[in-house]
């Protein structure tokens, strides 16, 4: 490869060294450098959820109230539900990895509209300093659900900016996910066929898919609530004529599908990785390419499992329950592909693969413990309890986050030309993974011992649980620091990496260098090869 | 520690034992795969570990056969939970003719309980063992749920709503009541204990005064609801000559013909939403004249009325 070559001798100008100004950042309407624009923003969105976690899970390590009072209890327990979910799990992986990889990936300079792109940066920024204005401003104490008529007519608490804060990020989803769906049309290089383009790419179309159709409604659910609350509709509040119950379907018509927008793309990064440290194609490509839109599809329809108790129809609820478990078949036989991959391949277990088996291991406990939330007579018992706090955080931060690191540290040394310490990336990923273990499965147990969410002070039946879940975050914690200094460690003392230190297939790692240029290819890209052609020698010969 | 952690949660009746079996079940199932796919990637990560540096493994060969087993297998166990979860959701739905009904309503929060003589006591709730307890419950402000750990039963609590919860306690004993709705500051201290008693010492309880109750004639919702009735409704409503409305007394939890050719259930909700929407559904043959109680008649009141139309019907 002689262009490699010269680029190795003579550096010339990346995405990184092409401007230093900060306007030449907050300007950039290259890809990669909004993408570096949401990792830095998401980060910091992330350490204010985490510590507002840190502070509740200290009051909840004894039954009594001994650090906090109620409200503020309430408070922190909202912001970190709506930081987490609106500001880091909906748009992590779409935001830094999507931006970074989708145009590399399938061979284009950039997404198809590349100044849509920044204004969603803005307009994520926008939305993420109203709500953080909201919380800091009194905060608000109605839950990250809204439920009303709590959240229009009764909560002491700043819903308007809250809510309108929501309502604004949701147009930065919407319009990355209407790029995201152009670009994977319109954009990709000669020879990149709909059956070529690597299963991240799948996913993030899938989710663009669900980000288009889905956030308009919570949108105009949120917006609904805003006027109630300032101006006096009467949608939702009984006293006036309203139905509660109608907003909880409209708000989880959307939050629902959500839990996919967070975790398809998660699903692509495992797909890229496993692939990668086995050296083997997916097993059943095809199936897993079209699971995720099956899942987008199905995903709209099963909205209803959150409210077996909330008066809707017996029939309903029926329905729900059948169609809750159809969606869970296409997740069940991806994570068989994925093991099956393992199979006669040639396996390292590097840190990103390391994520991704953790991955593996509580996205399957959350899947299954999802089995008894949809069975509806569990459902009943089981439901506002512990137990599906910790069914979630099994799906949302166990699968989604670490995919999100697995997905991080594979990409980490093509986002920034370094390599990271291995060792202490390793380590990381092991203490996180027992941390999350220790915090969320006792909660399990708590839950199925009747113990409702959001309580601040409970019965000391639960207390063993509760105590154990305190001390596990805390490590978590620290796996999550060990994470955050290796990574920032490796940008100063970090050794150099090639294009490909990994030897993975796909463009970003066989056609740009690392970090790439700004028009991410310095020579006509061609695709001539499958998807994940792990014997095709070409990608053994740079590191 | 001289007292060993609890793991599992109280039971209380047949019901929650056979909650529990399909929850075993379910936990039979999902530890099963999860070990198994667990310890087979455990096991394909050690013996396909890269030996050298440049080895390629040959690729494999998609089986259609493995995938069609992985889909219908899991199908087929997913399927019994569905149905097994389902049936035992209607059985509990379902509250017997027999139950003795007692009025729930949530408020920020307590639970305000009143049995059928009239007697009220706050967030306790006692029960006699052996009779079959069937709660109507209202909000007078926010969602709250009613939550019955130790039955394995919750039912939300709304505003502006009747919902219903039954139970069968089957033996004497103390049981947390929770909600499990989020309802503002002092969500986690709405709660109470559920007392399952020996029907004469329910009897005995039902017939004095406790520190919070007191049986007053005004407090009978059936009499104030008969005295609100003949105020309010009788006039076209009790099957006087020439009424302009239905005759309504006995009619409770019948099938009632509208002008629109459908028929609707006269259950709480359908009398509360006509005394406050009487436009929506229009009683087959006659006019649509009924004007909204909507701010004549609070919610305690037609709640009241709503009892005297149930006992009118008994
Ligand atoms: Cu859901
Ligand atoms: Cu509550």
């Amino acid at each position: 490869m002689n262009d490699a070559a010269v680029s190795e001798d003579a550096p010339r100008i990346n995405y990184l060294t092409n401007g230093f100004s900060v306007k030449s950042w907050l300007l950039s309407v290259d890809h990669k450098r909004i993408g570096i624009l949401y990792l830095i923003a998401m980060t910091c969105f992330f350490a204010l959820g985490a510590v507002a976690a840190g502070l509740f899970r200290l009051e909840l390590a004894t039954a009594e109230a001994d650090v906090l009072a109620n409200d503020t209890y309430n408070k922190l327990f909202t912001a970190h539900g709506i930081i987490m979910v609106f500001f880091f799990l909906i748009p992590a992986v779409p935001g830094v990895l999507g931006n970074f990889l989708v145009p590399i990936m399938i061979g284009a300079k950039d997404v198809a509209f590349p100044r849509l792109n920044l204004a969603s940066w803005y307009i994520y920024m926008a939305g993420g300093l109203t709500t953080l204005g909201a919380i800091m401003l009194g905060g608000i104490d109605t839950g990250w659900t809204f439920y009303t008529p709590y959240s229009s007519v009764y909560a002491d608490s700043n819903v308007i900016m809250a809510g309108t804060g929501v309502f604004i990020t949701g147009f930065s989803s919407i319009l990355t996910g209407l790029n995201f769906i152009v670009t994977i049309h319109k954009m990709r290089a000669p020879g990149m066929t709909w059956m070529r383009l690597p299963l991240f790419i799948w996913a993030q179309y899938a989710t663009s898919i669900i980000n288009v159709l889905g956030t308009p409604v919570l949108a105009i659910t949120l917006l609904l609530v805003v006027f109630e609350r300032g101006l006096g509709f009467g949608i939702f509040d009984p006293a006036r004529g309203g139905d509660p119950v109608l907003y909880q379907h409209l708000f989880w018509f959307y939050s629902h599908p959500a839990v996919y927008i967070m975790i398809l793309p998660g699903f692509g990064v495992v797909s890229e990785v496993i692939a990668c440290f086995s050296r083997k194609r997916i097993y059943g490509y095809e199936f897993v390419a079209f699971s995720s839109l099956a899942i987008a599809g199905i995903g709209f329809f099963v909205w209803g499992h959150h409210m077996f108790v909330s008066s809707q129809s017996e029939y309903a609820a029926l329905i729900f329950s059948a169609l809750t478990f159809l969606v869970g078949i296409p997740t069940a036989i991806k994570i068989f592909n994925w093991t099956a991959t393992l199979y006669k391949g040639s396996v390292v277990l590097s840190a990103p693969m390391l994520y991704t088996l953790g991955f593996i291991g509580l996205f399957l406990v959350g899947g299954m413990t999802g089995l008894f939330l949809a069975t509806m007579a569990t459902n009943v018992h089981l439901t506002d309890t512990y137990f599906v706090v910790a069914h979630f955080h099994y799906v949302m931060v166990g699968g989604m986050m670490m995919a999100w690191l697995a997905g991080l540290h594979f990409w980490w040394p093509k986002m920034f030309g370094k390599l990271y310490n291995e060792f202490w990336a390793k380590v990381g990923a092991a203490v996180i993974f027992f941390g999350f273990n220790f915090t969320f499965f006792p909660q399990f147990i708590a839950g199925n011992m009747g113990m409702p969410r959001r309580y601040h002070v409970y019965d000391l039946d639960y207390q063993p649980f509760q105590m154990l879940s305190t001390a596990g975050a805390f490590l978590m914690g620290t796996g999550l620091l060990i994470c955050l200094i290796t990574l920032v460690m490796s940008l100063i003392t970090g050794k150099k990496c090639g294009r490909n230190p990994f030897h993975a297939t796909g463009l970003e790692w066989n056609k740009a260098d690392s970090p790439p240029d700004t028009h991410n290819f310095t020579e006509p890209v061609n695709v001539d090869v499958e998807a994940y052609d792990y014997t095709d020698e070409r990608i053994y010969r740079d590191a | 520690m001289n007292t060993a952690v609890k793991t599992s949660p109280d039971v209380a009746s047949d019901y929650a034992q056979s909650v529990d079996a399909l929850y075993a079940y379910l936990l039979g199932v999902s530890v099963f795969f999860t070990v198994a796919i667990v310890a087979v990637i455990i096991f394909f990560t050690i013996r396909y570990q890269r030996r050298k540096a440049d080895e390629v493994p040959e690729p494999t060969k998609d089986g259609k056969l493995l995938e069609i087993l992985g889909s219908v297998i899991p199908f087929i166990l997913v399927m019994i939970m569905f149905f097994w979860g389902a049936k035992l959701y209607f059985d509990a739905r379902l509250p017997p003719k027999d139950a003795i009904e007692i009025l729930v309503t949530g408020k920020q929060w307590m639970w305000k309980v009143q049995h059928p003589n009239g007697k009220r006591e706050i967030n306790d709730l006692h029960v006699p063992v052996g009779t079959p307890i069937k709660l109507t419950m209202t909000s007078e402000d926010v969602i709250h749920s009613y939550f019955l750990p130790s039955f394995r039963k919750k039912m939300d609590v709304l505003p502006g709503k009747y919902t219903q919860l039954w139970f069968l306690p089957e033996e004497e004993g103390e049981h947390h009541i929770f909600c499990a709705e989020y309802c503002g500051t002092e969500h986690s201290l709405m709660i109470g204990k559920l007392h399952i008693v020996s029907p004469e010492a329910y009897e005995a309880w039902l017939s004095t005064g406790g520190a919070v109750s007191t049986v007053a004639a005004g407090d009978d919702p059936v009499l104030a609801g008969k005295t609100l009735f003949e105020a309010n409704c009788t006039v076209c409503h009790s099957g006087m000559p020439g009424a302009i409305g239905p005759n309504i007394l006995g009619a409770f939890g019948t099938e009632r013909q509208l002008e629109s050719g459908e028929s609707i259930l006269m259950d709480e909700n359908y009398v509360k939403n006509s005394m406050l929407n009487p436009n929506e559904h229009i009683a087959k043959g006659y006019p649509a004249a009924m004007t909204s109680f909507k701010g004549t008649l609070n919610n305690t009141q037609m709640g009241q009325i709503i009892q005297y139309l149930k006992s009118a019907a008994e």
